[in-house]
């Protein structure tokens, strides 16, 4: 009998507790990359997150530096893209372009998904008027379209890059927030959280400590498609020359800016419409498969 | 059945009465002056009162917003910062075009959508399922503007096949209408024909699974038969609730579209606003869309009941 075996309830308790979560992070991982369609949109992910990380090094020219005198350069071994309008190198515009998007979509998701969480769970938790309250202002804002929501807020705060995403995390909120209430009101009517309100836990206490961590999968999987939802809006705004401005470098801008060239030189709108597909459908595939290691239930849905 | 649609109606009104606040609210915080809007800034200082007063500047809030309410409700929308015309009639036809593509997309989009679907989820597991299905989930990450700028210089710049932009009426000239609209009803459409596909099929392979379709499998029924009277019946359901949803995205979709195919309708007018802060007409689109879009869910909820007794109306 070897030294290191113990019998199970020799094991501590936290031991135990430390290997099951061992054993569902494998499992985790393993579900999600059995479809070898997750792995292309993980590895799709990863490239656009390490451009968007290291876009200084990755980048051979300034993305803003001008030169008029060569503007609308073909594709070469100094530019590798070719040149734009003002003769700024758009291989250059399109690595910073990535950093613009993702850094957009990731901030507006994330604040959506804390908002989101928190008013959930007060709507589940406190029911009656504040439920009420906060389900009619959801419906008010679902009722207007995205895009309509998205211009009129842009009107009223202006475009820029913060701004837009404060603005994508609200149009995000509401589909948040009844998604979060959803889920934590079937997990309200469990027996270990009536016990917790029997033995006069605080009502904190409870939310944070029982009811968050069981009811936040459906929120990680919503977040990882609305990433990807944001990240278009914000190109496509800024399609429409009303979100990131120009001189920024954003895909959506630089789309918008090249579209009267599309005759002449087509490599100039195509790059950037393709990498943003690109990376839309990257964090599909990846999402999709988060989705399905969360919640197998939903394989396929 | 009545107190429910009762009760929907007054959600309905209330969601649309919290709307009008909020694009009230909208113009009221606008740092811009709507007196110089209006009338330009070289204007005297009497000039300018009397304008005050006549816009009811000089009045709190809440006194302004039920002005404009009761505005509104007779059909006046204000005047246009940009026009200098009723807003209304900047609108026009402009809403009619917008409504036309956006219905034209959504009738396009679900009998084809539920069509690939039922082949999705009747061929499941097998190469039609998995082409249809990988496509369905491509087409749905890409954002409709760069779908249309891609068909654009196919179509148009490389072929020469399509004109690139314009709207024309069906009535006015129906084969100029089609070569037009091919383009932007595409791109309206790809989107929602994908969405409806993975509803249908999930919603599908959720009724296969029930009790009902065993009994009548072991009954000895013909497949087809059992797809299209038990299966297709019941999966069909929760596809309705997807209309009024579909109508809500094709309305921010359209704008896109508009965008890069220059057609006159309501996205590109609410982009111009947007450029030109010209308020009122913005307010006025954001209040048609929303109301658009409720009716459109209330007409979903009321037919979602009458489709299926099941539900509860509690």
């Amino acid at each position: 009998m070897s030294v290191q075996t113990l019998a199970p309830e020799e094991k501590s308790r936290q031991q135990i507790m430390r290997e099951q979560r061992q054993r569902d992070i494998r499992r985790f991982f393993h579900t999600m990359f059995s479809r070898r369609i997750v792995i292309i949109g993980a590895v799709g992910t990863a490239f656009f997150l390490l451009i968007a990380l290291f876009a200084p090094l990755i980048a051979p020219y300034d993305p803003n530096a001008v030169d008029i005198l060569n503007k609308f350069a073909p594709m070469s071994a100094e530019h590798l893209l070719g040149t734009d309008i003002y003769g700024r190198d758009l291989f250059s515009r399109l690595v910073y372009g990535t950093r613009v998007s993702i850094l957009t979509g990731v901030i507006a998701t994330l604040m959506a998904a804390i908002i989101g969480c928190l008013l959930g769970m007060v709507a589940s938790f406190y029911g009656g008027t504040v439920d009420k309250l906060l389900i009619a202002a959801c419906d008010t804002f679902m009722a207007i379209p995205g895009t309509a929501l998205a211009m009129a807020l842009l009107s009223l705060l202006g475009g820029g890059m913060l701004n837009m995403a404060v603005i994508l995390c609200i149009t995000t909120i509401p589909g948040m927030l009844r998604m979060m209430r959803a889920s934590s009101l079937s997990v309200m009517s469990t027996d270990y959280i009536l016990a917790a309100k029997l033995s006069g836990e605080n009502k904190l206490k409870i939310m944070i400590k029982h009811v968050l961590p069981n009811s936040i999968s459906p929120i990680i999987v919503m977040a990882t498609q609305s990433v990807g939802t944001s990240i278009m809006m914000e190109s496509g705004l800024s399609f429409l020359g009303i979100g990131i401005k120009i001189p920024t470098a954003s895909w959506g801008s630089i789309i918008n800016e090249a579209r009267p060239y599309l005759m002449t030189s087509p490599l100039y709108v195509l790059a950037p419409c393709i990498c943003l597909a690109l990376l839309i459908i990257s964090l599909n595939l990846l999402g999709d498969g988060i989705r399905d290691a969360m919640d197998p239930s939903l394989r396929g849905a | 059945m009545a107190k429910y649609m009762f009760k929907r109606l007054g959600q309905t009104l209330i969601i649309i009465v919290i709307v009008s606040v909020l694009t009230f609210l909208l113009v009221s915080l606008m740092p811009k002056d709507p007196v110089y809007a209006l009338y330009g800034t070289d204007i005297t200082q009497e000039e300018y009162d009397v304008a005050f007063k006549q816009l009811n500047l000089d009045k709190p809030i809440p006194v302004r917003y039920l002005a404009w309410a009761g505005d509104v409700l007779h059909g006046d929308f204000g005047t246009s910062y940009r026009y200098h015309d009723d807003v209304l009639a900047v609108i026009g036809e402009k809403l009619g075009v917008t409504m036309y593509l956006c219905f034209a997309s959504t009738i396009i989009s679900f009998p084809i959508g539920i069509l690939l679907g039922v082949i999705t989820a009747v061929k499941r597991g097998k190469w039609q399922d998995s082409v249809l299905t990988m496509f369905a989930n491509i087409i749905s990450s890409i954002p409709s503007f760069v779908i249309a700028i891609v068909m654009l210089w196919i179509f148009c710049i490389k072929l020469g096949w399509l004109p690139s932009s314009g709207f024309t009426f069906p009535w006015d000239d129906f084969g100029e209408h089609i070569r037009e609209i091919i383009m932007p009803l595409f791109c309206l459409s790809i989107g929602g024909i994908a969405s409806v596909c993975r509803q249908t099929r999930s919603s599908m392979l959720e009724a296969i699974r029930q009790d009902y379709v065993r009994t009548a499998r072991s009954k000895g029924l013909k497949e087809g038969f059992i797809i299209y009277k038990h299966v297709l019946r019941n999966g069909l359901v929760p596809i309705i609730t997807m209309i009024g949803q579909r109508l809500a995205m094709m309305m921010g979709m359209t704008v896109f579209v508009e965008n890069v195919f220059a057609i006159p309708g309501i996205g590109s007018l609410m982009v111009e606003s947007v450029n030109n802060v010209d308020m009122p007409v913005l307010q006025a689109c954001v209040m048609l869309s929303a109301l658009i879009i409720s009716l459109a869910y209330l007409f979903t909820d009321f037919l979602y009941v009458v489709v299926d007794p099941r539900i509860s109306l509690s």
